[in-house]
């Protein structure tokens, strides 16, 4: 069955919450962007995000992204650290420039690996 | 005999043509930072051209260069710790040292033999002649509580100092390193919430270190160490909400105009102008987006501005005297960098997500060139090597 696609943020919120547990996290149904879009995200990450955590994702002011960092990691907070920013620290919100369903497949491709830039 | 005799003439002309380099200076190149493919386009600046490429630099993403006395030799200092030694006229890597984790920039001494590197992991600032790139001295940035920290906005200083700040602890730090095996170290505590960056006044008397945790600035008076550090600009942006940043502003390379500075605003779509007498903030100026450079052209009345994302495709220009923007200029997407030659006729901005660099007529306003590179980042012109601070 291919995965539904995602359109709203409180539909994913609401399937990771009852889903069953994976690897000791909540399972999220992620949606890969289509192929341009999927493009400005890397770009975005490497770039901008890299700014502060390197463009290889290794860590600067902000801390390391790696799978290695990441492993543990709850993903649905992590998805929320990337949309809503974090309070007290340098981390802005990145709502404005991406849905729910994108920060939830950046998070998931930061956990497994990042891709580069085509 | 005839016959060796043509060969051994051969053979001396073919060596020529392959030892014989024109003779050239280094006063009008520079590299420029393609920070994705870890290498370093050399560039003339009077040509306008790309004179080649060195690669094999690692890990570049917000990398910074400082360049010996001479200007033949750039330090190029990565993030992932490697510092390397290029030889400019060669086009080619002299010495590559990985000394630390994580870096993010550095300094070199006012009479050019040492480098000092500051870096993010481990914490601390570590210290290498110039010339074999061996290690003389380590600084762990161990706070007041006890707690290794980032360094960040680390500067060279008359008398062979550093000053730096710890960015987890919020102290500056003073390193006279007359005697690099001994350096004496002066520690200022409880300065701020996170010292992000760093700069040194054109007089050599003044560090700032701007907060990134707080609205305001820390100052040092190099002259005075016992005064110790003054807060300066507190809650200057009172009133008016803050904005997310999605780029930390530099303060390297600020607009002076008479005793006026030009710094960038945390937070704000502005430019805050400060009196270097009272240290007070004297005006604010509205811009494009949140800036991230301001730099002052030389011998111009002219100080031109960057911007973080999502703003980060236009530069503008400000005139010092009214403090009115007068030009909004779009040179390409992804605008991160600004770089004068060294009397000004000219700036080049590096366009990353557009892939070139464009170099502009500062009299006109007008494109001169452009040029192909790959994400650029920082630009470096040689003539830094006479500039204290880097």
């Amino acid at each position: 069955m291919p995965p539904k696609k995602i359109t709203t943020g409180l539909m994913v919120l609401m399937l990771s919450a009852t889903l069953p547990l994976a690897h000791g996290a909540p399972a999220q149904i992620i949606t890969s962007p289509p192929p341009a879009r999927r493009a400005v995200l890397i770009d975005m990450v490497r770039e901008d995000c890299g700014s502060c955590h390197g463009s290889r994702l290794t860590g600067g002011l902000g801390p390391a992204l790696t799978p290695q960092a990441l492993k543990g990691k709850n993903p649905i907070s992590l998805k929320d650290t990337i949309l809503f920013g974090r309070p007290n620290t340098p981390m802005p919100p990145w709502n404005p420039f991406m849905s729910n369903a994108e920060a939830a497949w950046i998070v998931n491709r930061l956990m497994k690996g990042f891709p580069h830039a085509q | 005999m005839r016959s060796n005799l043509f060969v051994i003439l051969f053979a001396l002309f073919a060596l020529q043509g392959c030892a014989t380099q024109p003779l050239r200076g280094t006063g009008d190149l520079g590299v420029v930072v393609e920070r994705d493919s870890g290498k370093l386009q050399i560039v003339d600046t009077t040509a306008r051209t790309i004179l080649g490429e060195i690669s094999g630099l690692g890990d570049l993403s917000h990398a910074t260069v400082v360049f010996s006395r001479d200007q033949r030799y750039a330090y190029v200092f990565g993030r992932d710790g490697g510092l390397t030694k290029v030889d400019i006229l060669r086009r080619r890597i002299v010495k590559r040292v990985l000394q630390s984790g994580n870096s993010i920039g550095g300094a070199i001494s006012q009479d050019g033999r040492l480098i000092a590197a500051a870096n993010y992991t481990p914490g601390g600032v570590k210290f290498f002649r110039s010339d074999t790139l061996a290690q003389v001295a380590d600084i762990p940035a161990i706070g007041a509580d006890g707690k290794r920290s980032k360094v960040v906005g680390l500067v060279s200083a008359p008398g062979d100092r550093f000053v730096f700040s710890l960015y987890n602890a919020g102290e500056i730090w003073t390193a006279d390193m007359k005697a690099p095996a001994h350096p004496v170290i002066h520690k200022f505590t409880g300065v701020g919430k996170e010292p992000y960056d760093g700069i040194i006044t054109p007089d050599g008397r003044y560090y700032l270190a701007g907060l990134f945790g707080e609205d305001g600035m820390a100052l040092l008076d190099l002259w005075h160490l016992p005064n110790g550090v003054k807060r300066i600009l507190n809650g200057y942006g009172k009133g008016s909400r803050r904005l997310p940043v999605y780029k930390m502003p530099h303060l390297e390379g600020w607009g002076f105009y008479k005793h006026y500075a030009f710094v960038p605003a945390v937070g704000h779509h502005e430019v805050l102008v400060i009196d270097t007498d009272t240290w007070r903030q004297a005006g604010v100026i509205p811009t494009y987006g949140q800036p991230v450079f301001v730099v002052g052209q030389p011998y111009s009345r002219h100080i031109w501005v960057d911007f973080a994302f999502p703003d980060n495709g236009a530069i503008q220009v400000i005139d010092a005297p009214t403090r009115r923007v007068i030009r909004t200029l779009k040179p390409g997407k992804g605008v991160l960098f600004l770089e004068f030659t060294p009397r000004g006729e000219n700036v080049w901005v590096s366009a990353r997500d557009s892939n070139k660099l464009v170099v502009y007529d500062t009299a006109t306003f007008r494109r001169v060139t452009e040029l192909p590179s790959h994400k650029p980042s920082g630009i470096f012109f040689t003539p830094r090597a006479y500039k204290l601070g880097w």
